[in-house]
């Protein structure tokens, strides 16, 4: 088969400013991954390329980088997945962290969020007299996030990150979820109230781009979205994101549909006057469109079934 | 083709103009629409993060009412789409799961047997129209008009859950469908990224922040429009655009239009009659290099 790379170059210590595309042709076998093509122009074409890469069975993480501009493991991705009409294959070194040379960056902004979530266990009381024991079943719904390899294909590809370096990120917020999970922990509120700060949970957007780039199935936002539950169950619901959901939750319980108008006063608090004016030019202005949500909101038909769902189901929570 | 028309609340609250353009466009096109009134919002993902059950209880209702009409659904909104898509596989792939909502329902007789089909008009003209019939009922070319497609992410990810393995073409449809009115696709990294808007009342700066990239990036490459089949991405892309702007202390200007905007207007159709006038960025340059022949 045959392939073009087509890799994004940058050397530090080269006197042109920047970075810029390099095109490799090359015959690779029909089941070759990424990395073996990146690897053969390495070995045969192209010394100075340089990549990260260890373990080539998707367990090290050392090798995310861009393909066709989405974060993947280049040794899980096969090249007759990912190649164009035109046989190329566009390559980039991961997003949202400085880059080393050529296609390794620097994930030390990675490794710091990881870092602020304390990835560490924190009980409470004197210490047992053997190792802390927990229960198997206790721990298995952690299983899942447990399988991160960070790789930092999630924190390449979130959307937050890129308008916000002070984001934590999908990989530091898993692992957020997985210390707040574990039975043998007991900085919970601590926790939840840390993870509810600027920059924390309220943050993501829920673009799912982590979902879908995580090689490993950890579901990052699906953690964030958890935490934010647990956050509002624990009573950490003093800020607007906490309010949007509540609020959101209570208008379609009440008349089964959203009420875009009423929303961001709820959100942002009858009395959060400064908030309420800096949302008006925009009302003002679709109000003058003739755009504006209808200010008598009406219910769906049947809304009081929608409200018994509520009840229903909430009532079991 | 009839379908079980699910209008979202978006496309009469935020976005009323919405609503008419899907209407009048899907007549002209021979799709028959009966209005699913009764059905409750989807939660839009915010009720799921509270209480998942909650949000596919709502959903499992509204596809079993579907099924009770005996008709696939159509839905105007990515994160409508999405939601329901992901509610979809998370009832299918789990029957257990399934039997225990279909208990909440019984209270209201409802049963949903598992066998709705869930799709977004834009997959519905590619799909089910098809592409050749679109073009026959173009009759105004949008001939050199650049277009950038900008998708919302619920209806392009995970893509586990969209189908997209079954049918590969829902990868590119938007870009097929502008083509096939006549118009260029202008290519950029933003059609797949976020638009910000769900957190725009939490961290508004960020969320505008969004608005700001997508809409220079495209604008930067030549777009004369942006066009995007989800009614959420378009209040944030329209509407928050002038304070994009002045976020980034710059001007932006860009038309960002419904997709049913467009087929309606390669279709001839009246740009009043489709809203095109309610939109906080004016589309009026845009509307002067439509020539209306219908
Ligand atoms: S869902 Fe949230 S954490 Fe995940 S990539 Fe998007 S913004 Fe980032
Ligand atoms: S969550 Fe997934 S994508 Fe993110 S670092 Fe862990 S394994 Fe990689």
């Amino acid at each position: 088969m045959e392939v073009t790379l087509n890799v994004k170059r940058f050397d530090p210590e080269s006197k042109e400013q920047g970075s810029h595309f390099q095109e490799y042709n090359l015959e690779v076998e029909d089941h070759s991954t990424v990395l073996d093509a990146l690897v053969k122009v390495r070995e045969e074409v192209d010394g100075t390329l340089a990549l990260r890469c260890s373990c080539r069975a998707s367990i090290c993480g050392s090798c995310s980088m861009r393909v066709n501009g989405h974060a993947k493991l280049v040794c899980k991705t096969k090249l007759r997945d990912v190649i164009q009409h035109d046989h190329k294959v566009l390559v980039e070194p991961m997003n949202n962290m400085p880059v080393v040379k050529d296609l390794v960056a620097d994930m030390k902004p990675f490794w710091d969020k990881v870092r602020a979530i304390q990835p560490w266990l924190q009980p409470d009381g004197a210490a047992p007299e053997r190792e802390y024991i927990a229960p198997n079943a206790t721990m298995l719904h952690l299983t899942g996030v447990m399988s991160c390899i960070m790789c930092g294909a999630c924190v390449s590809d979130c959307t937050a990150l890129e308008v916000d370096k002070n984001f934590l990120g999908p990989a530091a917020l898993a692992k957020a979820y997985r210390f707040l999970g574990d039975p043998r922990d007991d900085a919970g509120n601590n926790r939840l109230k840390m993870y509810g700060e600027s920059g924390g949970i309220w943050d993501c957007t829920r673009c799912m781009e982590c979902v879908q780039v995580c090689p490993k199935g950890v579901a990052p936002m699906e953690r964030i979205m958890s935490l934010r539950d647990q956050a509002i169950q624990a009573g950490f619901n003093n800020n607007n994101g906490a309010r949007h959901t509540e609020s959101f939750s209570e208008l379609v319980k009440h008349s089964g549909r959203l009420d875009e108008l009423r929303l961001p006063i709820k959100t942002f608090g009858m009395f959060n006057f400064p908030a309420l004016i800096g949302l008006l030019p925009v009302g003002l202005r679709a109000l003058r469109r003739g755009k504006m949500p209808p200010i008598i909101h009406k219910s769906i038909p049947g809304a009081e079934k929608v409200r018994r769902i509520f009840e229903k189901v909430e009532g079991k929570k | 083709m009839k379908y079980a028309f699910f209008p979202g609340c978006v496309s009469r609250g935020g976005c009323p103009e919405l609503y008419p353009s899907v209407v009048n466009v899907c007549e002209r096109i021979g799709i028959e629409l009966e209005v699913m009134e009764g059905a409750a919002c989807t939660g839009a993902g915010v009720l799921q993060e509270k209480n998942q059950r909650l949000g596919d209880s709502l959903n499992a209702r509204t596809f079993a009412m579907a099924e009770a009409m005996g008709l696939p659904i159509m839905t105007i909104c990515s994160t409508c789409q999405g939601t329901m898509s992901q509610a979809h596989k998370r009832l299918a792939d789990d029957p257990a799961y399934m039997a225990e909502i279909n208990e909440i329902l019984a209270e209201e007789g409802l049963e949903y047997k598992g066998e709705v089909v869930v799709k977004h008009l834009l997959w519905i003209l590619v799909e089910d129209v098809g592409l050749e019939t679109l073009k026959k009922h173009v009759t105004n070319p949008l001939v050199g008009l650049k277009m950038a497609p900008f998708y919302g992410c619920y209806i392009i990810r995970p893509t586990g859950a969209l189908g997209f393995e079954e049918h590969p073409e829902r990868e590119d449809s938007l870009e097929r469908v502008i083509e096939a009115l006549g118009a260029e696709v202008v290519e950029f990294a933003g059609k797949t990224r976020c638009c910000g808007f769900p957190i725009l009342t939490i961290n508004e700066r960020n969320s505008v922040a969004m608005v700001a990239n997508h809409t220079l990036d495209a604008k930067g490459l030549g777009a004369d429009a942006m066009v995007t089949p989800c009614p959420l991405c378009h209040l944030n892309l329209d509407g928050f655009q002038p304070k994009a702007a002045a976020q980034s202390r710059t001007t932006i200007d860009l038309p960002i239009l419904h997709l049913p905007q467009v087929v309606g207007l390669a279709m001839g159709m009246d740009p009043k009659a489709m809203g095109l006038n309610k939109h906080i960025i004016s589309t009026k340059k845009l509307l002067s290099r439509v020539a209306v022949s219908a």
